[in-house]
Formats: structure tokens, sequence, C-alpha cells
């Protein structure tokens, strides 16, 4: 296997903040890595940095043997980089089916653009709602487009950014499904989730954040039976249930 | 915003009442009186000018106050081309845009140098040097300006009826050119990336766009554009001056007014903008700052109700759209 993203002693500071503090990590392709950790603890920053929302503070990111630390987002989406926003961007006042159209003919194969929001319609269950104006869909709609739209610019690595809360134990089901479908046709998927139990249905491996910091990595079961990341899992629950 | 499923395809009335006034405007010359004539070619360079800087605030979010900077470099190429270089009045007009065009280049290669509140101001400072400048050429007149002389006003068509025509097929041509470019723009794919950067540029980036890249051709199109209408609007008035040319009030404020009040972000918002702004001042004419400050609280009132003006507004009541330009997905 090859290593598709990889973070070499990534740090990222705001003003006296550490958020992101010297993270090593890589992800090979068509992995299936899960994050978790507390509120705070510096996930979502994780996804910015690697998708060039935000820049370093120290440190390199990789894709494959190329450096990308110093490329815009935009490009990195063009290298097969596909992310969620965890508090939804929907472009409001396109319909469900003209966002997805957007990101595949910026962020794919412009050619085969229908096609592929047609699958990406199905796959993810929005097909009844294509043509509804984003900005008129409710929160769990906007969480699902976010996921879409990444999915349309026919990412190698999709970055999933909690977007199984508040859903019903059979949606969580259906997401599930479809998130291994997604894994199982060979894209990496790396997957910051709170609701534990989804993400342990389909991770391979599980990295565990703290204060920025990567405290754990390794085999799901056996990182989630770290008494430290019980410790740190007692939190999440609590947050969880919030 | 709304929640109900888009009605899909009541095209005829829409394009029917597109039509009908189409052919309404382009028949003016031959029902309305020069003070109509007149207005209405104000009229429709306003709505060019409206248009393109709907395009750059509405859609890329680029806030610029100094737009006058292209009309006035507009107007000022084209008198400059018109007197001393000898090619015809018609071609000099595009040729001023071109030229315009070209020097957006390092004009907007310094404001992107500037985000937000500090780009707004920072055209508005450009715009004032451009006067500045425009002020130093004796040859055009310096700081007093200059008029059109008569036997090149004449190149145009000798007859004063013949000019008007002339005249008002170029407002003609620039109003509703404006109104044709922007919606065939919409319709294209850089129109789905217009939109996106309109409604969050984080989520744009991702996805591909490269926004700043973006940004920048929409600036140096529009200065262009508005250059175009700059040169127009000076051929009309026959006379330029660099206060008048470079009018922050004239060529900013007017036109920020028009766009906020009929609708920021949509093709319609500008047009119900200017007939707005047009009704409201023939009844105002006479009210001197009053009339500014009407027009300001109108604005404010608006924006109150709704943030995308009164285009918004009517939507809202269920008037149908004018210009669509939604991809509909087809199961
Ligand atoms: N742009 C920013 N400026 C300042 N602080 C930020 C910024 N983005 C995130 N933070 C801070 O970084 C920390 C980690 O945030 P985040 O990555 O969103 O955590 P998580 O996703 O793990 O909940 C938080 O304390 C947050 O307030
Ligand atoms: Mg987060």
């Amino acid at each position: 296997m090859t290593q598709i993203v990889t973070l070499k002693g990534v740090s990222k500071s705001f003003g006296a903040l550490t958020v992101t503090d010297a993270v090593d990590l890589a992800v090979e392709s068509g992995e299936a890595l899960g994050i978790i950790g507390p509120n705070g603890a510096g996930k979502s920053t994780l996804f910015n940095l690697i998708g060039g929302a935000l820049q370093p503070s120290e440190g390199r990111i990789y894709w494959q043997d190329h450096d990308i630390t110093d490329l815009p987002a935009a490009q990195r989406c063009r290298l097969g980089i596909g992310r969620s926003f965890q508090i939804p961007h929907p472009f409001v006042g396109m319909t469900v089916y003209e966002n997805l159209l957007t990101a595949a003919i910026f962020g794919g194969d412009a050619q085969s653009a229908p096609q592929t929001c047609r699958r990406v319609l199905e796959l993810t269950g929005l097909r009844p709602k294509a043509n509804l104006q984003a900005g008129s869909l409710g929160l769990l709609e906007r969480k699902r487009l976010e996921m879409a739209r990444a999915l349309a610019t026919s990412p190698k690595v999709l970055l999933l950014d909690e977007i199984a809360g508040g859903l019903t134990e059979a949606e969580c089901h259906a997401l599930v499904a479809t998130i291994r479908d997604i894994h199982a046709s060979g894209m990496a998927v790396i997957w910051i989730e709170h609701v534990v139990h989804a993400l342990l249905a389909v991770v391979e491996r599980l990295v565990v954040i703290d204060r920025g910091a990567l405290v754990a990595q390794g085999d799901p079961k056996a990182v989630m039976a770290d008494p430290m990341v019980q410790q740190l899992y007692l939190g999440i629950d609590a947050d969880d249930a919030a | 915003m709304t929640t109900a499923p888009l009605t899909r395809r009541k095209a005829p009335v829409s394009l029917i009442a597109i039509f009908v006034t189409i052919v309404f405007l382009a028949a003016a010359p031959f029902w309305a009186s020069r003070g109509t004539l007149n207005m209405l070619m104000e009229a429709l360079a306003f709505l060019a000018l409206a248009q393109m800087w709907n395009l750059l605030a509405g859609y890329t979010g680029l806030i610029s106050v100094g737009q006058q900077a292209w009309v006035g470099l507009g107007g000022y190429l084209f008198f400059a081309l018109a007197m001393f270089s000898g090619l015809p009045l018609l071609i000099a007009l595009p040729v001023a845009a071109l030229l315009s065009g070209l020097i957006a280049f390092p004009i907007g290669w310094i404001a992107f140098r500037l985000q937000g509140a500090y780009f707004a101001i920072g055209t508005w400072v450009i715009a004032e040097v451009f006067r500045l400048i425009a002020a130093q050429f004796s040859a055009l007149g310096g700081g007093s300006g200059i008029s059109l002389p008569i036997d090149v006003v004449k190149s145009l068509a000798t007859s004063r009826g013949a000019r008007d025509m002339v005249m008002y097929y170029i407002a003609f041509g620039l109003g509703i050119g404006s109104v044709v470019i922007v919606w065939l723009m919409l319709r294209s794919k850089w129109g789905l990336a217009f939109t996106a950067i309109r409604d969050s540029e984080p989520a744009s980036e991702s996805i591909g766009i490269r926004i700043r890249r973006v940004k920048f051709m929409v600036y140096v199109a529009t200065a262009a554009s508005t250059a175009l209408t700059g040169g127009f609007i000076f051929l009309q008035k026959l006379r330029i001056t660099p206060d008048a040319a470079f009018s922050v009030n004239e060529w900013s404020a007017f036109i920020i007014f028009i766009v906020v009040i009929g609708g920021i972000g949509s093709i319609e918002g500008p047009i119900l903008g200017v007939i707005l702004f047009f009704t409201l001042r023939s009844f105002a004419a006479d009210w001197g700052s009053w009339y500014l400050i009407t027009l300001g609280a109108l604005a404010i009132g608006v924006m109150l109700v709704d943030r995308q003006g009164m285009w918004s507004i009517l939507k809202s009541r269920g008037v149908p759209v004018l210009f669509k330009t939604t991809r509909w997905f087809e199961p």
C-alpha cells in the first residue's frame, strides 16, 4: 500500500493557543481511518490543514510524494482531497443538484459531471431532493449534502466531519452502509465522528486526538480498550448525550 | 428563501414579458420625446453600470466603491482617442474599453492586496488618484475639463436627430447587452462558480474553484465594460471634467443604491432598481439633498424588510423569475 496523505510534524497555533501539536500521521490509499477526541481537541482543524483552508505554523503536508503544504485548497481538491465541513456550508441559492454539479465541474471531471451527480444523488439518497433549493434543507439534509458535494469532486480521499450526529438508528445504519460502499469502491475515508459505534462499524484504524496532539492510534478495538482513551471517551460520551 | 419546491417552466410568460420590453425599448426613438429618449439613454447606461457592479459585489463579494475610476477612465480615453487618434467614434469607444481592461490588470493587482473594507476604500483611493492624474493633462482641459469638438461630434452623424438615434441605440446595446451577457454568463459554468462564491467562499475553494482567479477575471471584465459605458456617457454629455468623470456620488453611490434597493445578487434586482431610481428622480428632481436622503432611507428600509432587496420581496410574493438560470435534474 502507498501513502496518500502524510503529515510530518504539523503544528498550528492561533496566537498563543496551540490547536495542532506536532502531528505525524500517514493515511494509506484506500484506507478507512477514524478520528475521535473531545470537543475542541483540534480534529476539525486537522481537516482544515489537510484540505488547505488553513496553513500550518510548522511541519509539512504531502500528497503521495509531493509536498502540498503551500498548495491552495482548490488545487488540493483537484488532486483528490474531498472534504465536508462540520458546520455545513451549502450553496443556498442553488438547488441540491446544482451544488453537486458545481463540485463535479470544478473539482472533478467536467465532461462526466451530470453522470457523476446522478450517481452521487443515488448513493447518498438525495435524489428526491435534487431539485430543491439547498437553502430550504434542514440540518441533517445539509450534512448529507456536505458529504454528497465532496463526493461529486470524485476524490481519492474523503474527509467527513461529524455527519452522524442527530440521526435516528435506522438513518445511522443507512449512513454506515453508504460509507462502507464508498470505502469498498477504493476511496480512502477519514472520518471524524462522536457517534463511536457508527465509526467503529466502518474504520480499520482509529486515531485519538487530545489537545491538538495524536495520543493513541491503531486497531479500533485495541485503541478503545486503552484506559487513557476510556478516560477521554467518557468525555466524548458526555458530549454525545448532550 | 423559498421553502417550496421550485415551480418548473412557466417560461412563456417571462419570455413574452422580456420580448415585449425589448421591442418597446427598441422602438423608443419612434415614440419617445427627446426628453424621454435622453432619460431612457441615461437609464440604460445606469442599467449597464448596475449589472456590472452587481456581478462584482453581488456575486464575487468584491465591494467596490471605486467604479468611477473605470467610468472616468473610459470617458477620458474615449475623448483622447476621439480627438487625437482619428479613429471613428464607434471604434474609439470599444478601443477605450479594451485599454481600460488592460490597465485594470495592474490596478487590480494592487487592489487585490486588500481585503474586505480595505478593498472598498482602496478602490475609492485609486479612483481619486485617477481623477488627480486626469486633471494633469492640459491637452484634455486639465482641471476644468473639455468639450468634444463639434467636427468630431458631427462625424457621428450630421443631423442632431440622427445623432440622437445612433446614441440611443448604443445605450440600448449597452443596457440590454449587459443583461444578456450577465444572463448567459450565469447560465454557463462560470455562473455556478459566481453563485458558489456568493454563497460560501470556503466551500467554493474546497470543491476546486480558484476564487482569487475568478474574482480577478470578473474585476477586469467589469472594469472594461464599465469603461465602455463610461465612454458612452461622456459621448452623450459631449463634455468631460475630472470631477464629473470620477464622481463617487454618481458612479458608485447611486449605483450601489440601485442594486441594493432592487436586489443584490440577482439579474432582476438591478433592473428593478434602475426603474425605481428613475421613477423617483422624475418626481423628486427639485428636492435637492432631500432626494438623496429619501433614496438612502428607501435603501435602508428595503434592507430592513429583506436584505436581498425589492426583487426578493416580490419573488416571495409569487412573482415569477424572469431570467431563469436553474439547471434541473431530470430523473
Ligand atoms: N480560526 C480560529 N481562530 C482561533 N481559534 C480557533 C480557530 N479555529 C479553531 N480554533 C480553536 O481551536 C480549537 C480546536 O478547534 P476544532 O479543531 O474545531 O476542534 P474539534 O473539531 O476537535 O472540536 C478550539 O479551541 C477552537 O476554538
Ligand atoms: Mg470539530
